[in-house]
């Protein structure tokens, strides 16, 4: 079974010292990705989402746990042979623009990392990138612009005609429609689906728009304070949410009525996401669950099957039920 | 039903940049009625948000007022001097913004900041402002208000300074909230949190709200009414219910097929072509005309007036009703 994976994250802790406190940014984190897939990691700021990510690219070092990419465990590598790593794995921002150097044109921006790697002549290398510019749908003359004479959609294009220029197996996509308006983050996302069907491409996709993971996900993980609460194929998670967390993340996502007897009512949710800095004892989420018990307050809920392929870590999953038991 | 609370008649705005114009709004006209809520939606560049900033004397520098008026409760907003609008806005107007970060003071307590707003307007002395300033903190959902008085806006999440800049704007009992993508930068569960503090703190004040945003998911659950904007001008006006039975504009149409959703997986959705360009010259003709597929001739010759269009609905389309029995 591990030889079709492309990626295995087993067990990675990460802490950070801030103010000489621990801060527990991801907590014992698990998921495996098969090539060609999306999982996607949803949660709200803090939930350590995108440092997971991070970790993953080895932008970050995990304190304990593997990271299997084509079965090697590349969280030992020495940093000076990541090189060719890099190639292989590429990431998407939310904001292209800070990616990007103003000075440089779009052009040479994306030549910059084939160089790095010394792929190519320079006259091969120009020649991928107008290849690239129009794979994504822009037209050539933009290699001479510079960044601020493009939108938010081109230069996100652009950002991602750049990750694509190494042939990378897995792309970590970090929000990369969050900044984009409404009529241009479907083209966006429609460009990163067609993408990888045609290159086979993994990703980790990374949002806080349910909807938008939902559109692209094979696998989707709910992230809470640094920990899987809850994981599931798209579909499974989303007919069945078994995590009280994810309940309320659901229930809080207004949706475009299609009759006016449709339109909801605003819901009261209690408390805030706590500082992870002083993450509550037991289930990270009980202080804003409705439903918690006495347990939820001092054991730390496992992972438990909700059915094949489905986790949830909540006390109250009733696992020869299936689903949460109430 | 009486005089409109807020009422904005023929507004232009224009911007100047180092080497042209803008026209950011181009002949603009609503009005929002006593007890009301009102959701202006559209994308960057829409002039949604411009268009409330300019009648509450919000306007950036660079930017001109060339036409229109801003009737509130009789008196032109566009006419008065500074001091005029500043008395009226904060006591009469309250405003909230996307990120408090920028209105609230940074080395000032809380406590403070709300107390402030009710002493520059005169709304209450200083023994009234204090009590009222701990009723409001505990009305916004701050716990032991007496402690956190003396806290300054660094020591509280984003969702919480989004409710004490709501307790400030509310200080003085406006009849009017002004709030601009209040939500926006907020995470889904403290956005529901703010839209429902919101919506109880407006019923019990039979308040208005006029709110901007480029949500439609919350314009449509949240406002009872709707205004949707393209390249400085209105594009369809109507009642939340009407509107979501049946929109008519192309734009509006198009924007909403364009979201994805949760439960569209697996479905082709349609995207808008193109993008959105600053307006440089002169309008002539549907700013949206460019991108719809069902523009004609006219479209790029002919600005479409606003004009009713069944009950409680308004459009700005030369082609609304082929267009209405097309999407039919």
């Amino acid at each position: 079974m591990s030889d079709n994976l492309l990626l295995q994250v087993e067990n990675v802790t990460k802490t950070f010292r801030v103010q000489g406190k621990k801060l527990h940014a991801i907590e014992n984190v698990s998921f495996a990705l098969e090539p060609g897939k999306t999982l996607g990691l949803v949660g709200e700021s803090g939930s350590g989402k995108s440092t997971l990510g991070r970790l993953v690219l080895r932008l970050l070092d995990s304190d304990q746990g593997r990271i299997l990419f084509n079965g090697t465990d590349i969280s030992k590598i020495k940093k000076k042979d990541l090189r060719a790593l890099r190639r292989d794995m590429q990431i998407i921002f939310q904001d292209p623009s800070a990616s990007l150097n103003p000075r440089m044109t779009v052009g040479d921006a994306i030549e910059d990392a084939m160089e790095i790697h010394q792929i190519g002549t320079k006259a091969a290398r120009q020649a991928r990138v107008s290849e690239l510019l129009q794979r994504v749908g822009l037209p050539d003359e933009v290699k001479y612009a510079y960044p601020h004479e493009l939108s938010g959609g081109q230069l996100q294009r652009v950002g991602i005609a750049r990750a694509l220029s190494l042939n990378p197996k897995l792309i970590i996509c970090d929000e990369p429609v969050s900044a984009l308006d409404v009529s241009v983050q479907v083209q966006v996302i429609q460009l990163l689906r067609d993408l990888q069907k045609e290159y086979n491409l993994t990703y980790i996709f990374i949002s806080h728009n349910l909807a938008v993971v939902e559109y692209l996900s094979d696998e989707i993980a709910v992230l809470y304070l640094g920990e899987v609460v809850e994981q599931a194929p798209a579909d499974e998670l989303f007919r069945n949410p078994s995590h009280p967390y994810t309940q309320v993340l659901l229930n809080s996502i207004l949706k475009i009525p299609e009759r006016p007897e449709q339109r909801q009512e605003m819901l009261s949710i209690q408390g805030e996401v706590p500082s992870p800095l002083n993450p509550p004892k037991g289930c990270p989420f009980h202080p804003r669950c409705a439903f918690a018990m006495e347990t939820c307050r001092t054991i730390k809920p496992e992972q438990r099957t909700v059915s094949e392929g489905h986790f949830a870590a909540c006390h109250l999953v009733d696992q020869a039920a299936g689903g949460l038991h109430r | 039903m009486g005089e409109p609370l807020l009422s904005i008649d023929n507004l232009h705005v224009k911007f100047a940049r180092s080497e042209d114009e803008v026209y950011a709004v181009n002949g603009v006209s609503f009005s929002i009625n006593e007890n009301e809520t009102l959701g202006i939606v559209g994308e960057s560049g829409s002039g949604k948000s411009v268009t409330l900033m300019s009648s509450i004397g919000l306007l950036k520098e660079n930017g001109t007022i060339t036409a229109g008026t801003a009737n509130f409760q009789g008196r032109d907003l566009l006419k008065m001097h500074r001091k005029q609008l500043e008395d009226i806005r904060g006591r009469d107007i309250g405003v909230i913004f996307q990120d408090p970060m920028t209105s609230l003071n940074p080395v000032m307590r809380i406590g403070d900041q709300i107390m402030e707003a009710m002493l520059t307007h005169h709304y209450a002395g200083r023994r009234e402002a204090y009590d009222r300033t701990l009723q409001l903190m505990h009305e916004i959902g701050i716990p032991d208000p007496k402690t956190r008085f003396r806290s300054y806006p660094h020591e509280f999440s984003g969702g919480m300074r989004q409710r004490i800049m709501i307790a400030i704007a509310l200080a003085c009992e406006p009849q009017l909230l002004i709030a601009d993508e209040p939500t926006t930068a907020l995470d889904v569960t403290v956005q529901m949190q703010i839209l429902a503090l919101l919506q109880d703190l407006r019923r019990q004040r039979g308040m208005s709200v006029v709110m901007v945003t480029h949500d439609f998911g919350v314009a449509t659950n949240f406002c009872d009414k709707i205004i949707v904007m393209y390249g400085g001008r209105i594009m369809e006006v109507a009642e939340t219910d009407h509107f979501i039975r049946e929109t008519a504009h192309p734009y509006s149409i198009g924007l909403k097929r364009s979201i994805i959703e949760i439960g569209h997986k697996g479905k082709e959705i349609l995207p808008i072509p193109g993008a959105t360009a600053a307006i440089t010259e002169e309008p002539a003709g549907c700013p949206f005309a460019p991108r719809c597929t069902y523009a004609s001739a006219r479209c790029l010759q002919e600005v479409p007036e606003l004009r009713p269009f069944g009950t409680d609905h308004q459009i700005a389309c030369h082609h609304a009703e082929e267009v209405v029995s097309l999407v039919r």
